[in-house]
């Protein structure tokens, strides 16, 4: 500020005291709080002190001063009254000391992992209650068909179905392109050629297109869901609509499933094709494989069982995907850091489980469609 | 005329034009708020006030005319300056806008740490000081701002924009959402730390019991200008129709009759 002094503390050759003078405010302080510090430091502790020439004062130079001092008056002192009570004030502060949080110990670890289960547990409850609750939405929707949200679902169909459309084509079909070619170049190796048919039909078919339209959703549509329901919960919409009587279940989660169930199947059926098409592509540019060949082909090595299994595991992992988002949804609680941790562990879990899913898959068809 | 920092106004708003799209907020708002003033800026509903303290706070900017803190253009001089003229005053937002990741202890060192001046310890004692101000206990400094109630949030948020001492304190609503005992008493505590502190404070509000109570002047918004900058009883004699109907209603009678008893 113009017109006062800078903060200055300086020994006074004729009285041997200390004099404290000018502007300890922490503005006037920062620039030169090392020197002050240093200063500070360097006064005896027996000594005299005068602050009558300081000119303003804050708490936090009265803060600055009161360590120095070691959290007491000095002997001998001249204040003025006002700084003086500053001075009280941080004083006071000083001795009502903040609780420390309490340090992390072995029992706290012990602790941490009990809690931990039974967080687990709790999940698991709340998820299965989440599940149970929206048979009886669809169960009550069944006795009274007027009331099924089909404009929420035909909206959750466009927004999680066509608009995901460009992304996974796009990643499909370089899928495809990479797989196709990696596999041409060993099957050249044997003279095998024919058999980048069976490779691609079987792999993206049966396995890849799922999985991969399923990380894709999990990220784009499962994220979405989630920190939709959470925003809802943290500015109170949701209480909102419980409060009109709305159930959110019905009207808010029931529309994201079944859209997500059924989308899901028809974007597996459209990456799967692209993916198909990136190595048909590809095997005609390495190998020298027409196109025609490539779809006459595919039907006679390739059985129809296994478009339904894909259709189906994308039914099933649209289905997963949608309840974990909804459930990690609705337990975000109102700040920040929930809404960011819920959102991760949604599209975390939802990966983990279609890919356990999947394999319970692989078991349970493991003698449906594979030729041979 | 050009003051000097020291004894000009604090704020100095002059043709403060502001559009949103087609619609004029403001046309040539003109304003000097002296040191140690209590302003109470009222107005309609979307009139514009929240808008004008934030071409105060320097959020955003008006589309024409000139805004002044402590005799300076606001956004002039380096990035350095404009930060620390940003840290000379205090800004009390309507919800509070704690930061809910934080514990109240966290939010309120939060603007002396980021000055990276102050020891853990230090920070520690101020924090400790700033919860006495706002009369609340050490151990709420744990809490978590989701855990608090709408008039506790309102004490942290001034605790917070209080760490560091400012001239200028920005109050938006500062009582919106308390009951009147509540908002009396927190009323009180900011007269309380004008006078320890030598404040100069900005309060939009709604509320006649605060307005009544705090102001040294009334800056009324209407008509997309400021039309009359008095104190409250220099105001009541102004005629406008909005003043009129602002102050004159029974409510208005009320509140002022309260005030007078008190005052």
């Amino acid at each position: 500020m113009v017109g006062i002094a800078p903060p200055e503390i300086a020994a006074d050759q004729a009285s041997g005291g200390w004099h404290v003078r000018g502007d300890w405010t922490l503005r006037a302080l920062s620039p030169r709080i090392a020197a002050i510090r240093r200063a500070l430091k360097a006064v005896p502790a027996d000594a005299r002190w005068s602050l009558d020439d300081v000119v303003r004062i804050d708490s936090f130079g009265a803060s600055l001063l009161w360590g120095a001092w070691g959290q007491r008056w000095p002997d001998e002192i001249e204040v003025s009254a006002p700084h003086r009570v500053v001075i009280d004030r941080v004083a006071a502060a000083a001795a009502s000391l903040l609780p420390a949080p309490a340090p992390y110990t072995l029992s706290d670890a012990v602790a941490g992992l009990g809690n931990g289960l039974f967080a687990f547990r709790e999940h698991v409850l709340a998820f299965v209650a989440l599940v149970g609750q929206l048979c009886l939405d669809v169960a009550h929707l069944i006795r009274h068909p007027r009331e099924w949200p089909l404009l929420e679902i035909s909206s959750n169909v466009y927004k999680v179905g066509v608009k995901a459309m460009p992304v996974t084509a796009l990643v499909g079909f370089l899928i495809g392109v990479v797989l196709s070619y990696l596999s041409a170049l060993q099957l050249k190796a044997f003279g095998a050629d024919i058999f980048i048919v069976n490779i691609l039909g079987l792999g993206i078919i049966r396995e890849l297109g799922p999985v991969l339209v399923s990380v894709l959703v999990a990220g784009r549509s499962g994220s979405a869901m989630t920190a939709q329901l959470g925003v809802m919960r943290v500015t109170e919409e949701i209480d909102a609509l419980a409060a009109m009587g709305v159930s959110r279940t019905q009207r808010l989660i029931l529309p994201k499933v079944l859209a997500l169930t059924l989308a899901m199947p028809l974007l597996v059926l459209w990456t799967s094709a692209v993916a198909l098409f990136g190595g048909m592509v590809s095997a005609w540019v390495e190998l020298g494989l027409s196109f025609g060949f490539f779809i006459e082909t595919l039907p006679t090595v390739v059985p129809i069982a296994n478009v339904f299994i894909g259709l189906a595991k994308g039914a099933v992992f649209g289905l997963l995907i949608s309840l974990v988002a909804c459930h990690f949804g609705l337990r975000v609680r109102p700040n920040t850091e929930s809404l960011s941790a819920n959102t991760t562990a949604s599209v975390v879990s939802a990966i983990t489980i279609v890919i356990l899913a999947d394999a319970l898959f692989a078991i349970g068809t493991r003698s449906i469609g594979v030729p041979g | 005329m050009r003051a000097t920092p020291e004894s000009g106004p604090v704020i100095s708003l002059s043709g403060v034009v502001t559009r949103f799209g087609r619609n004029l907020v403001h046309d040539g708002i003109d304003l000097d708020i002296a040191r140690g003033e209590i302003v109470a800026l009222v107005g309609g509903s979307g009139s514009g006030k929240t808008t004008l303290l934030r071409h105060i706070i320097g959020l955003t900017r008006p589309a024409a005319g000139e805004v002044e803190l402590f005799g300076e253009p606001l956004h002039d001089g380096s990035v350095h300056e404009q930060i620390a003229r940003r840290r000379r005053f205090g800004v009390l937002f309507q919800q509070g806008a704690l930061f809910s990741a934080f514990s109240v202890g966290e939010n309120i060192a939060f603007p002396v740490r980021e000055e990276r001046v102050a020891t853990d310890d230090e920070i520690r004692q101020l924090v400790a000081l700033k919860l006495a101000m706002v009369e609340m206990e050490p151990q709420h400094a744990l809490l978590m701002p989701a855990e608090l109630s709408g008039g506790m949030v309102k004490r942290v948020a001034l605790a917070r924009a209080l760490a560091l001492e400012p001239e200028l304190l920005l109050l938006d609503e500062p009582t919106a959402g308390l009951d009147p005992d509540r908002s009396s008493s927190f009323v009180q505590l900011i007269l309380g730390l004008r006078q320890e502190l030598g404040l100069t404070v900005v309060l939009v509000t709604h509320d006649l019991d605060t307005l009544a109570a705090m102001s040294s002047k009334v800056a009324v918004l209407a008509d997309r200008k400021i039309v009359s900058y008095a104190s409250l009883e220099d105001t009541l004699k102004v005629e406008h129709p909005f003043i009129e109907r602002f102050f004159h209603g029974e409510q208005g009678r009320r509140a002022l009759a309260r005030a007078r008893e008190d005052g």
